[in-house]
């Protein structure tokens, strides 16, 4: 099923200048993989090599950090929406 | 931001930048928590980061910058600000609490180079804060 999925202005460029895209999965990690193959030039900066959630971004059910949920394993449902942010840090 | 970092005092403070991503004009001011706690770096708070990032574009802007406190040290980026550069259409604000008399500067940093900007108070009634609304 399709989500929302709200990108920072970071991704925007890799998505034709879009803010905000569809894409389908039943897990966040689906949803993510899914963005990716549509939007190659999003590799390397949402997910690592190994598959998993690249540190420097921040993906969201709604109002939750899917890391303090199932991480990739969290499921969305038709209506939800992801959203991407860079993880802002430094020292 | 000034007041919101030497509220954070000793640790980092940091927030972010709600403004025109065309010309750079920060309109609104998201002060968030430092999720790193800590007085030699600073995380924003994720979920802080999502609610300014709602809140901006409620107010027809985008988030285009972040600003956090030195407190030992120069209102300069440091080697850990440069190598996490989130975005480069970003603008960098660094407010240093080293000397009494705060002193704030703005950078641009895209693949690891740092330009100084200028910052001009444009009109001071515009600029407001909003502080993030916790559920």
């Amino acid at each position: 099923m399709p989500v929302e999925v709200r990108l920072p202005t970071v991704l925007r460029s890799a998505a034709g200048g879009s803010s905000s895209v569809t894409a389908e999965g039943a897990t966040i990690g689906e949803v993510l993989q899914n963005l990716i193959a549509a939007f190659p030039a999003m590799a390397g900066q949402v997910l690592t090599e190994d598959g998993t959630l690249h540190r420097f971004v921040n993906v969201y059910v709604n109002d939750d950090d899917v890391r303090y949920l199932e991480q990739l394993h969290t499921k969305v449902a038709e209506g939800d929406t992801v959203s991407i942010l860079p993880a802002v840090a430094g020292g | 931001m000034v007041a919101h970092c030497l509220g954070a005092f000793p640790e980092e403070g940091c927030g972010l930048l709600g403004g025109q991503p065309d010309t750079g004009t920060v309109g609104t001011c998201y002060p968030t928590a430092n999720a790193a706690a800590s007085a030699r770096v600073y995380t924003v708070d994720p979920r802080d980061h999502l609610r300014a990032d709602r809140a901006a574009e409620a107010r027809g802007e985008s988030i285009i910058g972040v600003f956090h406190s030195h407190t030992h040290t120069d209102a300069y980026p440091s080697r850990t600000d440069v190598d996490q550069a989130p975005d480069p259409s970003w603008h960098y604000v660094l407010v240093s609490l080293r000397e009494t008399q705060p002193v704030v500067r703005s950078y641009r940093i895209v693949a690891g180079e740092v330009t100084e900007e200028p910052v001009r108070v444009v009109e001071p009634a515009a600029f407001a804060v909003v502080e993030p609304e916790r559920g």
